[in-house]
């Protein structure tokens, strides 16, 4: 599982790097970028999805 | 003149009427049951969605809604009426495309780095309102706490002398809550915001410094400096969003947990839970509630909109939308999933968020830290703000223990 962030449906609410800023981090806007490249391990799952289930613009997708 | 009460809220919707002041939440309940878009002859025509799919689909969509005004009043501007007070603010009254433009010189200054920065200045400000309070156990948490911490952020932001406080609150007041003043009066109100904001201006052009207001009048739109309306709106919108906002739900939080002692008692003994319950709180009483203007006369879910007529954007109806959130009307802080939208969706999102966020997070830390038990002293005495800000404006508050 990977993380899929659709840069056009960020509005930098930032929820994502506040609850998982080992995966995510702010530009210098507040946009979000992702940090981490390629599959995800356990732990990373586990916060990519709380990260992606508090997206108000369901911006970030975690899958294949 | 009085106005008539509300008898119906699908077909007379009116966001003034005590009704709706007194507990919102029952009334967007009941229209989401049987008319979850309500429409109103008052104000010149407005239409008020209460689920999140259709509040969201408006948010997101600036080609039939425009933001040229996002607060309902008794004025219906078209396109060549002088804008109403509040009309030109930079760019949470912009549309596309020169709203990117407007909000791309703002966003950094208020991105999470900068705000951050903000922290030390927060702690000293909330420990010093709370030291002044005394040894008495009776307080009033709005009058002598909330509303002071967003006036002295944003002043301190804008370069604006700390002790101007009480003068921007009576300014946002008037923009806010006087909603139902005549236009003229509206406009009249607007004079004495626009003669100390010009002096900040003109004082700030002689004598640059270090802060948001500089920063303005040094920013360049295509190597152009910003107009001076344009300078002058956005200090306008700074002042008015970022105070009685924050200031609402700070108040609203400490409300809640004044009213839920167990709520309260889980924080006080695991402080980690505060983040996850400031968001459950911004969910649950959102302060904010936006509005648009409809471009074109166009069908929206069944609804005729006309031009002009007007769109209450309710965040605070989107967030209790049980189709959206698993127990919408019920208050869990430790929530997991919340998608909430206090801070609007789409590319209006609150500027301030960061901002908000960190106040609210030093604000009840450092409430809640000094006195871990405290209760609402007299039910009576809470009043609650009317109009598109809701918030705590009195809470009379008894505090049981101090730390």
């Amino acid at each position: 599982m990977k993380i899929h962030l659709d840069a056009d449906k960020c509005q930098g609410h930032g929820r994502c790097y506040t609850l998982a800023p080992e995966l995510f981090e702010s530009d210098d806007l507040g946009n979000a970028v992702v940090r981490v490249e390629g599959e995800l391990n356990g732990d990373q799952l586990k916060a990519a999805n709380l990260a992606a289930g508090n997206c108000p613009e369901f911006a970030i997708v975690i899958g294949v | 003149m009085e106005k008539q009460p509300v008898l119906d809220f699908a077909t007379d919707f009116d966001h003034t009427d005590p009704t709706w002041v007194a507990d919102p939440y029952a009334v967007m309940e009941d229209l989401r049951d049987r008319c979850p878009i309500a429409h109103s002859e008052r104000y010149g025509g407005m239409w008020v969605p209460v689920l999140q799919k259709d509040v969201a689909a408006i948010a997101n969509d600036t080609e039939h809604f425009t933001s040229r005004n996002i607060i309902v009043n008794n004025g219906r501007p078209g396109e060549d009426a002088p804008p109403a007070p509040i009309g030109v603010a930079p760019p949470i009254s912009s549309d596309p495309p020169f709203h990117a433009i407007a909000r791309h010189l703002l966003l950094s200054a208020f991105a999470p780095k900068p705000i951050n920065a903000l922290e030390g200045y927060s702690v000293e400000l909330c420990s010093s309102l709370l030291d002044a309070m005394g040894d008495r156990n009776e307080i009033d948490a709005a009058t002598e706490y909330t509303q002071h911490i967003p006036v002295a952020l944003i002043a301190k932001m804008l370069g604006l002398p700390p002790e101007d406080g009480d003068l921007f609150r009576e300014f946002v007041h008037i923009i806010i809550e006087g909603v139902d003043l005549p236009v003229e009066e509206r406009i009249a109100a607007f004079a004495p915001i626009e003669q100390y904001l010009s002096a900040v201006i003109d004082d700030h052009r002689l004598n640059p410094r270090e802060d948001l207001t500089s920063y303005l009048l040094n920013a360049e739109i295509a190597g152009q400096p910003l107009l001076p309306e344009h300078v002058f709106g956005t200090m306008v919108l700074l002042v008015v969003a970022g105070i009685d906002t924050t200031w609402s739900a700070i108040g609203s939080s400490l409300w809640h947990l004044a009213n839920n002692p167990e709520d309260l008692a889980r924080i006080v003994a695991d402080p980690e839970l505060l983040p996850a319950a400031i968001e459950e709180f911004l969910r649950a009483y959102a302060p904010v509630t936006m509005a648009r203007l409809v471009k074109e006369d166009f069908e929206f879910e069944g609804c005729p909109m006309k031009a002009d007529d007007w769109v209450l954007l309710s965040f605070p109806a989107a967030n209790r939308d049980p189709e959206f959130f698993d127990r919408a009307n019920e208050v869990v802080i430790d929530r997991e999933i919340n998608r909430h939208s206090a801070f609007g969706l789409g590319i209006h999102r609150c500027l301030g968020s960061n901002l908000a966020r960190l106040e609210m997070n030093v604000a009840i830390a450092s409430f809640i830290e000094r006195f871990p038990k405290f209760e609402i002293a007299d039910s009576a005495g809470v009043t609650f703000s009317q109009g598109q800000v809701r918030g705590p404006r009195t809470l009379p508050i008894r505090i049981l223990e101090r730390a």
